[in-house]
């Protein structure tokens, strides 16, 4: 029988099973009756609970809490053995409530933020120092490092990506062609953009297409497995043996990205290229062989080291960036894809302002 | 109380992964009201029997049945409605990461309940109480030691004061005073509340305190189910050896 509420005077009394579905409904008759008192007391008769859950308990609580708000002393009688005991053991206490989490002001926010970035700047060097001293250490002494792992790496950062690498650079070439075509045929300068997309792809489009792929692909891979082995404790349960985890984990990505990335940026430089010698032949009526000669001959050696050396860089960045926000993971599972994700971004930033540091040392 | 079912009945369950069986042909019937701990060596399929016992394992063979009711024969509001009456500890706490430890023992009561936010906030309160947890709502489950995600996990089985707990190895990970204070609430929360229970635990003393009967599984069968005086002279070298050494590694 659900519970009932009859409420007569300054008393009251509660019949049937006071449970789950009955706490609203109750709760807001005992509030229609506390409104019309003041500074007075009800006593509630529960002689006539034939059960109570923590529900019910809870209700009879918050209803004392409210009667007191309002100057009402709210005394419970009559209950039997069975309803005391459970509401012993559910009391929530007088006021209980959770405690908030203590909220910063917005100066020091700033400062907290500040800190955070400043100490995640200064591990992040360190980060960096380390891996480039174990991989040096690595190429020299066998131990420490995982056998087979740069193999699997290098399968899963270069090979796994040449599909998406190649068709992407494949679509960039041809757009940028076609963007030019209509440009360069006003000029009768057909013939010049077999340089454009030779010189753009070398020096810029294969190397940061790849990269921005690579940091979204790869990047993204670094940085949610090395959060989840620090939320699981797998890398504490490393050091405690004895390993480095930098030697033992992001060494070996940090070999395979090196050396995939100048290969996946030199077959997306080919593949542009071929993505323009299409569109070239299509719209501008340039035979193969005329725009891959014209192609060729634009093409310098510094245009090639500069993009090779370039996506070098890239690669160390983006590994770096993605093993450093692994490592810096706070909380738990949430914490992997939050990190995972500021990982990309910061990544990906990182290429782009390193593009533009390089333009300006190797052309200006 | 007299009651025409048990309140859970597992019958010739058998199940495995992947063509691997663990468990074959289970038969065991659950009282209202009664401490049924199932023991057993690591590994030999306890937390397997829970897991079909609550419907998130399908059986290869057999059927479970929950106050009555056909569990993988049940429809989703079916066993929605049954699932209320059941609260699950799992192994490993199985708390929500990204929520606060509050959040995570109101959900149940927001999602099937229409109890006022204010009286949620008591009883979160007080389901952190029982498991003495008061004053760590407001932290992450990643802000907790071990144990404390474990008892977290236990308030929040009990939000809805279930007719029934699963709880496996509640007091994996804790002190032995933790321990039998967790043993305390669970007797008082059967005694109280008639809550019937179903207790994967390794730890003797805890055996000895809360379990009505036990059931041993061994070779993915159930080898002994009685009472804890009646394993200790069973005859059954296992079970018996299970008793003098303590716990089995
Ligand atoms: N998801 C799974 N996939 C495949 N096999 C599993 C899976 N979960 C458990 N097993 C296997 O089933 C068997 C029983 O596992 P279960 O987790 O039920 O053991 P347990 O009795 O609870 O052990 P413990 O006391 O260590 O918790 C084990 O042999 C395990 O290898
Ligand atoms: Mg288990």
């Amino acid at each position: 029988m659900p519970a009932r509420l009859v409420i007569e005077g300054d008393s009251a009394h509660i019949e049937g099973s006071l449970t789950f579905p009955d706490v609203r409904r109750v709760l807001a008759e005992f509030e229609r009756a506390l409104a019309v008192r003041t500074g007075s007391t009800l006593e509630v008769d529960l002689s006539g609970l034939t059960r109570i859950d923590s529900g019910g308990a809870a209700l009879l609580d918050e209803v004392t809490e409210r009667g007191r708000g309002r100057n009402v002393r709210v005394a419970y009688t009559g209950a039997c053995d069975e309803v005391a005991e459970i509401r012993r053991i559910f009391s929530s206490g007088a006021g209980a409530r959770v405690a908030e989490r203590e909220r910063a002001g917005l100066l020091q926010r700033c400062g907290v933020w500040g800190y955070h970035t400043w100490a995640g700047f200064l591990e992040f060097l360190q980060l960096t120092a380390d891996t480039f001293y174990w991989s040096f250490a690595g190429l020299v002494s066998k131990r420490g490092g995982r056998k087979g792992a740069f193999v699997t790496q290098a399968l899963l950062i270069g090979v796994d990506a040449l599909p998406v690498v190649l068709t992407i650079s494949f679509l960039v070439g041809a757009i940028l062609a076609l963007q030019s075509a209509a440009q360069l045929r006003q000029f009768g300068a057909n013939i010049f953009v077999a340089d454009l997309i030779a010189v753009s792809m070398a020096r810029e489009m294969g190397p940061l297409m790849t990269a921005i792929i690579l940091a979204g692909r790869s990047g993204s891979a670094i940085a949610s497995e090395i959060a989840t082995m620090t939320v699981t404790e797998e890398i504490d349960a490393l050091k405690t043996m004895g390993i480095n985890p930098v030697r033992y984990i992001v060494v070996p990505k940090f070999y395979a990205i090196s050396l995939c990335m100048p290969l996946l940026s030199i077959l997306a430089t080919l593949v542009g290229i071929l993505g323009g010698l299409i569109v070239a032949f299509l719209y501008l009526d340039l035979t193969p062989a005329v725009y891959t000669r014209e192609a060729i001959e634009i093409l310098t050696a510094k245009d090639i080291v500069t993009g090779l050396v370039k996506s070098v860089a890239f690669a160390g960045l983006i590994c770096t960036i993605g093993a450093h926000y692994g490592f810096r993971v706070q909380g738990g599972a949430e914490g992997v894809g939050r990190t995972t994700t500021a990982s990309v971004v910061a990544a990906i930033f990182a290429v782009v302002v390193a593009d533009c540091f390089f333009s300006l040392i190797f052309y200006f | 109380m007299d009651k025409p079912h048990p309140i859970a009945e597992v019958q010739s369950l058998s199940a495995g992964f992947g063509g691997r069986s663990v468990l074959e042909d289970i038969n065991l019937d659950i009282h209202e009201g009664e401490i049924l701990v199932v023991l057993g060596k690591s590994g030999c399929g306890k937390s397997t029997l829970l897991k079909h016992m609550v419907g998130l394992l399908k059986p290869s063979a057999g059927s479970v049945r929950l106050f009555g009711i056909d569990i993988f024969a049940a429809d989703e509001p079916e066993m929605v409605e049954v699932l209320k009456k059941v609260g699950v500890l799992f192994q490993y706490g199985a708390l929500l990461n990204s929520l606060y430890v509050h959040e995570n023992v109101a959900i149940p009561l927001e999602q099937h309940t229409d109890v006022p936010p204010s009286v949620i906030r008591r009883l979160v309160e007080a389901k952190l109480g029982l498991v003495r947890l008061t004053g760590t709502g407001h932290l992450l489950p990643s802000e907790l030691s071990g144990g404390m995600r474990k008892r977290a996990a236990l308030a929040r089985a009990l939000a809805l004061d279930p007719d029934i707990l699963f709880a496996d190895e509640p007091s994996a990970g804790l002190d032995p005073m933790t321990t039998a204070h967790q043993d305390d609430l669970l007797l008082e929360l059967r005694e109280d509340l008639g809550m019937t229970m179903v207790v994967v635990t390794h730890e003797l003393a805890s055996i000895h305190r809360i379990a009505d009967r036990i059931a041993f599984l061994e070779d993915k069968k159930i080898l002994f189910l009685g009472t804890v005086s009646d394993a200790k002279g069973c005859g059954v070298e296992i079970v018996e050896e299970f008793f003098r050494m303590g716990t089995f590694a």
